[in-house]
């Protein structure tokens, strides 16, 4: 017997409509759906739109539903085909190519268009809209063939646009009736902060200008304002504004303002059609933004499945600029009217902005230019409506130090239902329910499984913060966190499973310890190759297919195959002679770019992999192992030896330490710095271990980071002598070597071993501190250069590096 | 799949380490030579199913699975299927191993 499923009819195969079949599938709907579409293309990321015309992601990049998905869910799909018109009395819908399809029940998502100014000349050529991958196209396809480009609106989408063109090499001007730029989401200040910023990537404005016809044959050639001045232009895009598209509801009789009208559930005024996304009008309100639409898909999938479900009652609006590079966000209020107060901080030098706006002291609204980090928790705030404490306020506004460390999670208060990840429609339970069931204890697995902050990246710290929430919870209890999914086990566990069983190989650790995967996985393998390494550097062979690509190489390999290589120069000191032998090897081998690196070192860019070996063997350099978990570079400022501030020969001290640690395995790259005086010109804050020279000697600082997360060294001894100076930093280092986590950089470290237990193992215990140093002497004494061995070693060579031709 | 389809000898099994992959340039094509540790022969298409491209040669491999050595993605070496999350397919052609030699057909 088989149940006659409701036939469920989309209209419009955007985010809004098919966010709402997905919750309404995970809800477990039972409905035979039909989806139709416009646009020849399955459901696509639009607000992604301006990284593809930005050139940082392709058209392939941004799909979020593949053709797969929809036959996956037994989904019919018409793309390319307008619904015209719905017959609410015979309950069946009529497209534009002839189709007739009955239905049970029907949601419009038909969304919104640009909104082309009527004035004369609007229709000519070159004149679009950016709201669909045909728009962005034809921007590509302009940049191609026409220098000059006006973007008439300098809202977010006009700047988006504006910023796509500037990337594509055209001459941007952006044209804007009002004074401030996103008048509808910043200030005055936040507004004038954001235009000088995108004039330094090039965008050129005019403001307080009304375009009044466009000029030119069949295609535009130039703007006309009211003033009578003109602009040329050959490419013109429309952005001042969008419009709900509403005319398959007025064909069918259905109540329309400016947008479909609904009520709270979604219901348009005919039974069963249903209206969601940006082409509704909600209590008087249009949404053009992303969040809102994830919020009524939910509501109206839930009620469509008969589920119990709160009212939607509007949604508190937030807006983030799309344009790489500039950080801008908007929630709520964002001027102040005389009964509101105003807390700001404003930083012409970082060039940082915030606002927040009270009203009684509750929190109603925010702006933030420079520093978004605290977008998400005040745009919560202001959705709560939280009052303003003393201790929010010292979150918010800090004290004007760095530490961020004490903040209070707000992720304990946040709602199940909360959407995480605005892009791809996933909230805070879905993130649990993924961590929990299936043991993820990454933001990347959270990324894969569930799709948060695949996209944009935005909510990032958000997820991290629900990770580290869930773990933190887990690990109290004692589960503990597996390496990989191959094992359960911990990396404190895998290693003393080592020790204590004397397991020699790879492939004996993974049988012994009894790993899920056989052969493990591109986590464990090279994780494994450390620790037994680290373990037994004399008997070890290093199995080179378990090490990545870059170390197998020994080179870093680029994007498109080919590869960068970076000498070795001590202390980033090197000699004319080595500059000559660089200089014509990079015109030998043809190299793309010849690059300074962070490290003070010269980096050779785009060589291709066959050539590495002969590259390598004409500079004859050591290697600088760019590439690897090692040492990479200790930075120098030029010290005693000729500066008249210097207190210690940093660059002596700086190459002497780089050839005594170099070609070690660390757990993950690791740097150093040496100064010669507190002046900290090589910058030792941001190093794995800084030295700091003065008048006394050497003071060590480590645990400093200038990446991903940033994280300031700890000052950690101070020593009178160099020989102190070179064995503390040989402790310090194998003491980071045998404790460390794969991966884990030492600002981790430092943080979960903790600074008074390092100080206790490498300085107060003066016993342990010379075991330490005898144990990385040891290590040391194996190392050897690996681009030498390479050129020595011909059959590694052929199999390495050699392309076979047949 | 048609008959005049034929095995080209690409070279001997020691020419290729065990889990590293090598590049050989048949005819038109630029393939990535995979031996497994259990001695089977692998010939795919160097070219990531990823939307940045890339070659796939110099990935780790474990077992069937290729982890590529841009993206880390997944990649079965059999069917030349990219394994969830991502999506996508490398080509794949058949291989023998005949006399310590390895043929390809293309």
């Amino acid at each position: 017997m088989t149940a006659i499923r409701e036939r469920l009819v989309l209209i419009g195969n955007g985010m809004a409509g098919v966010a709402t079949l997905e919750q309404i599938i995970k809800l477990g709907g039972q409905y035979d759906i039909t989806v139709f579409g416009s646009e020849p293309h399955p459901n696509y990321n639009r607000i992604m739109l301006s990284y593809v015309l930005e050139g940082t992601q392709t058209i392939d990049d941004i799909i979020l539903n593949s053709h797969e998905w929809y036959e996956q869910n037994q989904i019919t799909l018409h793309t390319g085909t307008t619904v015209t018109r719905i017959d609410a009395g015979q309950q069946i819908i009529h497209t534009d190519n002839g189709m007739m399809v009955p239905y049970d029940k029907v949601i419009i998502a038909t969304g919104s268009q640009s909104f082309i100014l009527p004035i004369p000349g609007h229709d000519k050529q070159g004149v679009v809209g950016f709201r669909d991958i045909a728009d962005c196209h034809q921007m590509i396809d302009a940049a191609a063939h026409y220098p000059q480009a006006a973007v008439i609106g300098g809202g977010l989408l006009g700047l988006e646009a504006a910023k796509g063109l500037v990337s594509l090499g055209m001459d941007v001007t952006v044209v804007h009736l009002m004074d401030d730029l996103m008048e509808r989401q910043l200030d005055s200040v936040a507004a004038s902060m954001l235009r000088k910023e995108l004039e330094r990537q090039g965008i050129k404005f005019l403001m307080g200008a009304q375009t009044v016809e466009l000029l030119g044959g069949e295609r535009v050639e130039q703007l006309v304002f009211k003033d009578g001045t003109t602009l040329p232009a050959q490419f013109v895009v429309m952005a001042a504004g969008i419009k709900p598209n509403i005319a398959v509801a007025k064909e069918s009789n259905i109540e329309t303002g400016r947008g479909i009208i609904v009520n709270d559930y979604l219901q348009t005024s005919v039974d069963n059609i249903y209206a969601v996304g940006e082409c509704v009008q909600h209590r008087e309100s249009c949404y053009g933004l992303v969040a809102p639409l994830f919020e009524q898909g939910m509501i109206l999938a839930k009620h469509i499945c008969g589920i119990d479900t709160q009212p939607y009652e509007g949604s508190v609006v937030s807006t983030k600029l799309k344009i790489s590079g500039v950080d801008v966000f908007s929630a709520g209020v964002f001027i102040e009217n005389e009964h509101q107060s105003v807390i700001t901080a404003r930083d012409d030098w970082k060039r940082t902005y915030k606002k927040i706006i009270l009203e009684d002291q509750t929190i109603v609204g925010a702006v933030l230019f420079g520093d978004i980090t605290d977008a998400a928790p005040l745009q919560k705030l202001i959705r709560d409506g939280a009052p303003m404490t003393d201790e929010l306020y010292a979150e918010l506004m800090g004290t004007g130090g760095c530490d961020h460390s004490k903040k209070k999670s707000s992720v304990d208060t946040m709602a199940d239902s909360e959407i995480v990840c605005g892009c791809n429609g996933v909230t805070k339970l879905d993130i649990v329910s993924a961590i929990q069931e299936k043991g993820l204890t990454t933001v990347d697995e959270i990324k894969a499984c569930t799709g948060a902050s695949r996209s944009c990246g935005g909510c990032k710290p958000v997820v991290e913060q629900i990770l580290q929430y869930v773990l933190g919870d887990g690990a109290t209890i004692g589960a503990s966190q597996g390496m990989c999914s191959c094992t359960p086990l911990s990396r404190d566990e895998v290693v003393a499973g080592i020790k204590e069983k004397g397991l020699k190989t790879i492939k004996e650790v993974m049988n012994v310890l009894e790993w899920k995967q056989p052969e493990g996985c591109s986590k464990c393998r090279p994780a494994i190759n450390y620790y037994l390494g680290m373990l037994d550097p004399a008997q070890y062979q290093d199995e080179k297919s378990s090490r990545f690509v870059n170390e197998r190489m020994n080179a870093n390999i680029q994007k498109d195959g080919t590869y960068t290589v970076v000498p070795r120069m001590y202390g980033g000191v090197t000699t004319p002679e080595e500059l000559k032998r660089i200089a014509d090897v990079s015109v030998k081998y043809n190299v793309q770019a010849v690059k300074m690196t962070g490290g003070q070192r010269i980096d050779l860019i785009g060589v291709v992999k066959e050539d590495l070996p002969k590259v390598w063997e004409e500079l004859d350099m050591p290697s600088g192992y760019a590439y690897a978990k090692s040492l990479r570079t200790v930075k120098t400022c030029v010290g005693a030896q000729y500066c008249r501030f210097g207190t210690q020969d940093s660059m002596g001290m700086g190459a002497d330490l780089e050839r005594r640690f170099e070609r070690l395995d660390f757990p993950a790259k690791f740097k150093m710095a040496v100064n010669g005086c507190p002046r900290n010109c090589a910058e030792s804050c941001t190093k794995d271990i800084g030295i700091v020279g003065n008048d006394g000697g050497w003071e060590i600082f480590i645990g400093g980071n200038g990446g991903i997360k940033a994280r300031l060294a700890d000052s950690f001894c101070k020593v009178k002598t160099d020989q102190e100076l070179i064995d503390l930093c040989g402790a310090i280092i194998q003491y980071y070597r045998e404790t460390g986590k794969y991966l884990e950089r030492t600002s981790e470290w430092v943080e979960r071993i903790g600074l008074p237990t390092i100080y206790e193992a490498v300085v107060t215990n003066v016993e342990n501190r010379q075991q330490l140093i005898e144990r990385v002497d040891l290590a040391l004494a194996q190392v050897e250069d690996p681009w030498q061995k390479v050129i020595n070693d011909t059959p590694t060579r052929e199999a390495l590096f050699h392309k076979m031709e047949v | 799949m048609n008959d005049t389809q034929t095995f080209y000898p690409i070279g001997s099994i020691d020419q290729f380490l065990p889990q590293i992959g090598r590049v050989v340039q048949l005819k038109e094509i630029e393939l990535a030579i995979f031996r497994t540790s259990n001695e089977e022969v692998f010939a795919l298409e160097n070219k990531s199913p990823h939307p940045k491209g890339g070659p796939i040669a110099e990935g780790i491999v474990s077992g069937h699975i290729l982890y590529d050595p841009l993206y880390d993605w997944q990649i079965d070496l059999r069917t030349g299927l990219v394994q969830a999350p991502d999506e996508g397919q490398v080509t794949v052609f058949p291989t023998k191993l005949e006399a310590d030699v390895i043929w390809v057909q293309l």
